[in-house]
């Protein structure tokens, strides 16, 4: 796996007066790579503009060579699929969550092989999506993600708001979902474990650049 | 009817008593409303009296030019007014100002459509002057809720816009309970109308001497009238002000702090 999968172009974004990406320029290749640094360095910021609900105000983002504002941005949206930091699903069941994307898009979802996947049983298919844990919710949005059948998944920090064992369980999933569907990864971390178990190249910002890996504290 | 009654201003001024009572309960619990209670009675005075002219001339006139000019300005302002109640939304005054129209529109060409009234400025000036400021306050709740709830619910609209939604599929929730809130007060009132309350046509006919049948009558026509202008108001208000917090791909716009 050696495509280059995304290339910001001088990117900046602003969000009010505050600039949040500073003419990033490089590129990210197919498989798993970490956007690591700390808060408000622009990582969530960048993963938006890779799915496209930003656009910079300055420079260009590409998409496997093209401008991603040539996509079509559904088409974008559903092949290169965001699961959020925090757990935001709709009212309703977990299967009617899982489907709802596929729905969208025309399609008939496996909701029970995306749950599998995401590493839930069956019997969540029907329970209340309002009722699940932090953990689980957090779950049901990466089945959610998966059920549209992506050929990148962009994670925003997919376990901070999971205890130890739920944060391994996760990672585990996310191992053999690219060990069994091959998918390519993009996710943002504050851990630099984390990072170095997930991924096979790290990229480090901070305000909005790029920036050398820091020292490890003594 | 038996007639028109007639109202002197000393009878007027004879009522000041009870605005009196009203100042003395805030000052006897300082609840610091004497000088809003000021303002609001010299308001509804010196506006009441100046409208009263306006309708007189144009009752006078009787032509419907000077009716619709009306009927105009009351939009205008009533745009003005809601948006000051819908802060939160981008550019609400535009989607107001049509809402309102067509709501006003729609439901006085109906009525006069169905011949339920002449095509006279004695109907057509009260009548709409009840329906736009309903639907006003339609869609300015809703639009207000609307605004409320996008701020409330960005994570979960840009989670499903992140799923491929277009803006209206990602957006339809808070449209619904937008909405919801816009229609219920008029439906609730419309329920226990004749319960709790005896709404102001009927009273005001009551009060003039009109067959209460008459009254009740006419107090059901608009019942009616406003429950649709209600819904329209608040629909269109709500369905045009929407896009604005979105761009042309989908994407939420940077809501002003």
């Amino acid at each position: 796996m050696s495509g280059v999968l995304f290339e910001c172009d001088h990117v900046a974004f602003r969000r009010g007066e505050t600039l949040v990406l500073d003419g990033l320029t490089f590129g990210i290749a197919e498989g798993a790579t970490c956007i690591a640094g700390p808060s408000g360095a622009g990582k969530s910021t960048l993963l938006r503009l890779f799915n496209r609900l930003g656009d910079p105000v300055a420079g260009s983002v590409r998409y496997r060579g093209r401008d991603v504002r040539a996509y079509d941005v559904l088409s974008l949206r559903r092949e290169v699929g965001l699961v959020p930091q925090l757990p935001a699903l709709l009212d309703g069941t977990v299967a009617m969550n899982v489907g709802f994307g596929a729905r969208l898009a025309g399609k008939g979802a496996d909701v029970r092989s995306a749950l599998g996947l995401a590493g839930l049983d069956e019997s969540f298919a029907d329970r209340s999506a309002g009722r699940l844990s932090v953990g689980e919710q957090q779950r049901v949005m990466l089945a959610r993600a998966l059920a549209l059948e992506p050929k990148v998944l962009l994670l925003d920090e997919p376990t901070s708001a999971l205890d130890e064992r739920s944060k391994a369980a996760v990672e585990a999933t996310l191992l053999d979902l690219r060990e069994r569907l091959s998918l390519s990864f993009v996710f943002v971390t504050h851990e630099l474990a984390q990072a170095e178990r997930l991924a096979d190249r790290i990229v480090w910002l901070d305000g909005g650049r790029l920036s050398a890996r820091p020292a490890p504290v003594p | 009817m038996t007639g028109a009654i007639h109202i002197t201003v000393g009878q007027v001024a004879g009522t000041l008593v009870l605005v009196a009572v009203a100042v003395a309960v805030s000052l006897w619990q300082h609840v610091d409303l004497e000088r809003d209670i000021g303002i609001a009675v010299i308001r509804s005075f010196v506006q009441l009296t100046a409208i009263g002219y306006v309708i007189k001339l144009i009752f006078d006139q009787d032509h419907l030019a000077f009716v619709v000019a009306l009927l105009a300005a009351m939009v205008l302002f009533g745009a003005l007014t809601a948006r000051s109640r819908a802060r939160k939304v981008p550019h609400a005054f535009w989607p107001l100002l049509i809402a309102l129209a067509v709501s006003g529109a729609t439901t006085l060409g109906l009525v006069l459509a169905l011949g339920v009234f002449e095509p006279q400025a004695r109907y057509l000036v009260p009548v709409g002057g009840m329906v736009i400021g309903n639907a006003m306050t339609a869609a300015a709740v809703a639009l207000n809720r609307l605004g409320d709830e996008v701020a409330g619910s960005l994570d979960q609209i840009e989670a499903t816009l992140a799923l491929g939604a277009t803006a209206t599929q990602a957006v339809r929730p808070v449209l619904r309970r937008s909405l919801r809130s816009g229609m219920i007060p008029l439906v609730d009132s419309t329920k226990t109308t004749g319960l709790i309350f005896f709404p102001g046509t009927m009273v005001g006919m009551l009060l003039a001497g009109a067959e209460p049948v008459d009254a009740v009558r006419l107090q059901l026509i608009l019942l009616y009238v406003l429950l649709g202008s209600v819904a329209l108001g608040a629909l269109m208000s709500v369905l045009l002000a929407y896009r604005n917090f979105f761009t042309a791909a989908q994407q939420l716009r940077e809501l002003p702090a």
